[in-house]
């Protein structure tokens, strides 16, 4: 369990104040994949970094499986970093030691005796899939291999919570899927708390539980993946959002569509069990009330469907009002303005 | 007059072998020396695992004094401290030491410059395992930086070759006492030619080794 507590971090930089985190506060609960989105300089970094103290915080408190760590001694503290494992979007391997040597390393400053440290090695090559690249040195492996590498050092020390700072955002896409399914297999097997930070909203689509929002150095949004997708609040979430659900039109689309369909456009937003029922259909029947479909899609987030289209009503319009009336006590429906809407 | 080669054959053999010895000793001592110097001057800058402005201060300042100091007038210089701590000036024991004392701060600059391009998230990343400062120092930084490291040492070593020329000149012994003596004093065109020849062959032999000891290292 990971909890910030109205943490504040400000950067002194030549005389000048850089607020990196105001006020945040949240908790990563045990077993969860929890991601934290933001562009580049919300803070997310910053936020990561407290969890092992390589930040410290201005003031709040972090605490992590029920400890308060900033009042920890420097012996307490290594031996707290040994039970968090930290990726990379570098990966940082050492570029000195072997694939095997790099897996080694956290396990010989825990003083393991050398053929526990041989056991573990292997064990962890063959859980990232690396058995055959044992003896190679980083520079011999590929950018997927890499973070393979990097996962497998960073779980050497059985640790209960693992931080990924963009660890994806240096691979190709196909390496990223692998990777994200590495790190749900870590989550679902060993029960390892996951807090990861990226810029990319598919990361936290694909893996994550929950999310939480940042920009200029506050959580702005945070609640099950699911509710964001399905009901965001503020402008950037609904940004990031719309990077990944092609949910919104362009302007040029709707003023092409607008030339071929006269009637107003809905958008109509099905979320939980409503998708799994023909509701568009029977009511529009009920009224004698075409409709068509014109836009839109049907998603899959964690298990669950998300439906968002946009719909053109045929017919007499106060039929159509009661149409709608009907149909916002089952879905969320929204007259299409403009492609902002 | 002219040297007589058949007697004076083994006199360039031991004039060799003074060199070689002055080289060697002062190798090892100024990489000791400056290794844990420029290791210092490394840790200990702004933001760095052991960041401390005083040691990092008079470090520098000791540095900016020394270097631009001229090997021959440094020689002279401490031609007291080296009686005082050698008990003699002249020889190539008493050689060794101004010579270490010149090499080392060159060699701490070569350090510092080589930790420096190591990747910080590299370290980070040591420190995130919950590696203390001393484990990150022989654990991390030093192997990290070898490749360069010896690539380093042996431009230190190409140029002590020099220094050991100069110090024969003041009594150190060696080749550059020969190439001196004979050669330049007394005009022996031919004497200077073979030592030239000794220490280009020298000068090679490292550079060779340096580059392979370093490749090895680099491993590519």
């Amino acid at each position: 369990m990971i909890k910030f507590e109205e943490v504040n971090k400000v950067f002194g930089l030549e005389g000048k104040k850089v607020q990196a985190l105001k006020d945040v506060s949240l908790t990563i609960s045990k077993g969860e994949i929890f991601g934290v989105v933001g562009f580049s300089g919300a803070g997310k970094s910053t936020l990561l970094r407290l969890v092992n103290l390589l930040e410290r915080p201005t003031s709040g408190k972090v605490v992590v499986n029920d400890q308060e760590i900033s009042s920890l001694s420097q012996v307490e503290l290594r031996k707290l970093r040994r039970k968090i494992g930290m990726i990379f979007q570098s990966f940082n391997l050492f570029n000195s030691r072997t694939v095997y040597g790099n897996i080694a390393y956290p396990l010989k400053l825990a003083k393991l005796p050398k053929d526990q440290i041989d056991h573990r090695v292997k064990e962890l090559l063959q859980f990232v899939g690396l058995q055959d690249k044992s003896e190679q040195y980083p520079e011999q492996l590929s950018g997927g291999q890499k973070q393979r590498v990097g996962i497998a050092r960073a779980l050497a020390t059985s640790p209960d919570i693992l931080i990924c700072d963009e660890a994806t955002s240096a691979l190709d896409p196909e390496t990223t899927g692998e990777i994200l399914q590495l790190l749900r297999k870590v989550n679902e097997e060993y029960n390892i708390t996951i807090l990861l930070i990226t810029h990319e909203m598919h990361v936290i689509r694909s893996i994550c539980h929950r999310v939480a929002v940042m920009e200029n150095g506050t959580v702005i949004e945070e609640g099950s993946v699911y509710d964001i997708f399905s009901n965001p609040q503020s402008k950037t979430t609904k940004n990031f959002i719309s990077s990944v659900l092609n949910d919104k039109l362009s302007s040029k689309l709707l003023e092409k569509l607008r030339n071929n369909h006269f009637g107003n456009l809905y958008r109509v937003i099905f979320t939980g069990g409503a998708s799994s029922q023909p509701i568009l259909s029977r009511v529009t029947r009920k009224h004698g009330i075409d409709f068509n479909i014109i836009y839109g899609s049907i998603n899959e987030l964690q298990d669950q469907l998300f439906g968002n289209l946009i719909v053109e009503f045929q017919g007499p319009e106060p039929l159509i009002q009661q149409v709608i009336n009907e149909l916002k006590q089952i879905v969320e429906v929204r007259e299409v303005i403009s492609h902002e809407s | 007059m002219r040297v007589d080669w058949t007697t004076f054959w083994p006199r360039i053999i031991e004039a060799t072998g003074e060199t070689i010895l002055m080289v060697i000793f002062t190798l090892i001592f100024s990489s000791i020396i400056g290794i844990a110097m420029g290791v210092l001057f490394f840790v200990t800058r702004k933001g760095n695992i052991l960041e401390n402005k005083y040691i990092f201060l008079v470090l520098n300042l000791l540095v900016n004094i020394v270097r631009p100091i001229p090997f021959i007038i440094l020689l002279v210089a401490l031609s007291p401290i080296t009686r005082a701590i050698m008990g003699t000036t002249i020889g190539t024991a008493a050689a060794i030491f101004p010579m270490t004392i010149a090499a080392c701060f060159a060699v701490a600059r070569i350090v510092e410059s080589n930790l420096v391009s190591i990747d910080p998230g590299i370290i980070e990343a040591a420190q995130a395992m919950g590696a203390s400062p001393v484990r990150i120092i022989f654990g991390v930084l030093i192997p990290e930086a070898l490749g360069p490291l010896i690539l380093g040492l042996t431009f230190v070593t190409v140029g002590l070759v020099d220094f050991s020329a100069m110090a024969g000149t003041v009594g150190g012994g060696g080749l550059g006492d020969l190439a001196m003596t004979y050669g330049y004093q007394r005009f022996d065109t031919s004497v200077m030619i073979v030592t030239v020849v000794i220490l280009i062959l020298l000068v090679q032999i490292a550079q060779f080794s340096g580059n392979f000891l370093s490749r090895f290292f680099l491993r590519r």
